[in-house]
């Protein structure tokens, strides 16, 4: 595969919620387009009806009491967070340009 | 009194500190002391908490000189990578994105470590979010090879595998996910354990790709390493993926031997481009266990070169979930921005290098709508055959040698770019795919003095076979008494 469409890495630049300067998207393109291309050998692989795998020692899935557990209080939990508001964290509006 | 216990075993150090022989606050005192005169010129350590440590030694002093029972690790000085979040101290995963992030509590496996009376000494450099193969890739700082200061100690783990062979602690932790522990081991001349998935608890691991990552230990000697084991192995509620078997004491059957062991020599691993210095040091380890009695067999495994394109696709897939956590709101740092979806995506445009961005994008592009079967869903069935290839292998045998990497460490900065680094992963992937456990132990060095490590695989919960074959290869043809060059 050579360089990934603009247009696409642009697309999952968006999904992927990561800024990329002009440079790393010129970058990205020919990276992933070659990371993409060497990788694909698996479409050819035949794997009908195998089950994909999950946990190399099969387990159940576990289940606790429901019962309340301790956790930690919140000026603790919050500690990290860059702006705080009290018991709130304080983020930009959703809608660009609003309140 | 002066001692200088940078290489002392880890069940010396707790002995003596038990005796009474030294104290655990001296002890630790050294360790401080020589990473304060080493570790400007290795970069093992991002973190050094020299308070922290001198607490828990006064504390196991204290113990000791009340009569109160010590822990099996009352003492002994560990670093943990900085994937494994500690109560107090500065957590970033070598990333900018949780640069000054002070984790409120700690990860299970350091739990366990403080509860056998372990001193931890600080948190050691990693790859950006455990994503590379040389340690090139944390925001931080480069950490060297103690062997040759020109050289990548490997990666993920390499501040683990660099401080243990310099002596700037006793043992360390890792966290593999595809080669993370036994790949730095092997460069750094360490023994390095994965063990099964799901032996080890992953709660407060900072999340790669969490059907893949495993804890281990990386110690100077087997017998070290299954003791740092020993104590942070078992059931544990907070992780879903914990296995509920209790552990094995890891120590016990280490000197068994392996007389009559059926050891596989998978052949697809000895068929590519490896350096002919591994290839001789592999050769005298499989020339090691004939001798000591073990049966050597021939073994396939069909569907191992798949395991490198499905691990650049499960792995990278479930960091761009894992992953998605980091937008600036929670933890660490966060960008100047006027609505959300940029805030979103400035923090971490700016704050993610360049392999982590380059991954989340990878697993984004797998996971898109409409693209999931062809990528995510097809690589976790590959999984299936490359487990069933283990499966039918270990009808044959009871243990796989295979060389931990295809070269000794190379030169910083020569895997140009991010294929060939790939590509370097070749012989780990397929036992974090399978969820096996993994070792590598040295097995001699190269024409030129850098340590080469023999890789074994086992069966799932079979760590004790690892074990007590890896305890051979050591004595025979393992690094004995020597030393980096400059650390000795």
């Amino acid at each position: 595969m050579p360089e990934l469409p603009q247009k696409e890495v642009e697309e999952i630049a968006l999904l992927a919620r990561v800024h990329l300067s002009a440079e790393e998207l010129a970058d990205m393109r020919s990276q992933l387009g070659a990371i993409l291309e060497h990788f694909g050998s698996i479409a050819a692989v035949d794997t009908e009806g195998v089950a994909p795998m999950t946990h190399a020692v099969p387990i159940d899935l576990p289940l606790r009491e429901d019962v309340p557990q301790p956790s930690l209080p919140p000026d603790v939990a919050l500690a990290g967070t860059a702006k705080r508001d009290g018991d709130l964290i304080v983020v930009p509006a959703i809608i660009p340009g609003g309140e | 009194m002066t001692v200088d216990p940078a290489y002392w075993s880890v069940a010396d150090i707790a002995r003596r500190i038990a005796a009474g022989e030294v104290s655990a606050v001296e002890i630790t005192e050294a360790f401080l002391a020589r990473i304060g005169k080493v570790d400007p010129e290795l970069g093992a350590y991002l973190v050094v908490d020299e308070t922290g440590a001198r607490v828990q030694a006064q504390q196991v002093d204290l113990m000791r000189g009340a009569n109160l029972p010590l822990g099996p690790l009352a003492g002994v000085p560990i670093a943990l990578k900085d994937m494994i979040v500690t109560k107090d101290v500065v957590t970033t995963a070598g990333s900018k994105i949780l640069e000054g992030w002070v984790p409120p509590y700690d990860a299970t496996v350091v739990e366990k470590l403080r509860a056998a009376g372990a001193v931890i000494l600080g948190k050691v450099n990693c790859d950006e979010f455990g994503m590379g193969s040389s340690t090139e890739r944390s925001a931080y700082k480069q950490t060297k090879n103690p062997w040759d200061t020109t050289r990548v100690p490997g990666g993920s783990s390499g501040g683990s595998s660099a401080a243990v062979a310099a002596g700037l602690c006793a043992a360390s932790l890792g966290t593999d996910t595809g080669g993370s522990i036994r790949q730095p081991a092997s460069f750094c001349g360490v023994v390095g354990i994965k063990p099964t998935y799901g032996r080890v608890s992953r709660y407060g691991i900072v999340a790669y790709a969490s059907s893949l990552d495993q804890v281990g230990p990386l110690a100077h000697s087997v017998a070290d390493a299954a003791l740092v084991l020993q104590a942070i192995a078992g059931h544990d509620a907070r992780d879903s993926t914990s296995l509920p078997s209790a552990a094995p004491d890891f120590s016990a059957g280490i000197a068994a031997g392996v007389a009559g062991l059926k050891i596989g020599l998978p052949k697809e691993y000895f068929a590519g481009e490896i350096d002919a210095d591994v290839r001789t040091a592999l050769a005298a380890a499989v020339a090691a266990l004939k001798d000591k009695g073990a049966e050597i067999v021939d073994v396939s495994l069909p569907h191992t070169e798949l395991a490198l394109p499905a691990y650049y696709i499960v792995a990278p897939a479930e960091a761009s979930s894992n992953l998605a956590r980091y937008d600036g709101i929670r933890y660490g740092k966060r960008a100047d921005a006027t609505d959300l979806l940029s805030l979103y995506s400035r923090t971490r445009g700016e704050r993610f290098g360049p392999e982590v961005k380059r991954r989340i994008m990878l697993g984004t592009y797998a996971l898109r709508s409409g693209y999931y079967d062809a990528f995510y869903k097809k690589a976790q069935q590959i999984r299936t055959l490359i487990k069933r290839d283990f499966d039918e292998a270990f009808e044959k045998c009871d243990v796989l040698l295979t060389p931990t990497t295809p070269t000794a460490a190379y030169e910083l900065g020569a895997k140009a770019t991010p294929l060939e680094m790939y590509l370097g992963d070749i012989f780990t992937l397929a036992c974090n795919l399978a969820g096996l456990p993994g070792m590598s132990v040295p097995c001699g060095l190269t024409s030129t003095g850098l340590p080469v490590g023999a890789q074994l695989l086992g069966k799932p919960l079979d760590e004790a076979t690892l074990l007590r074959t890896g305890a051979v290869i050591e004595a025979a043809v393992g690094l004995g008494d020597k030393r980096p060059r400059g650390f000795a």
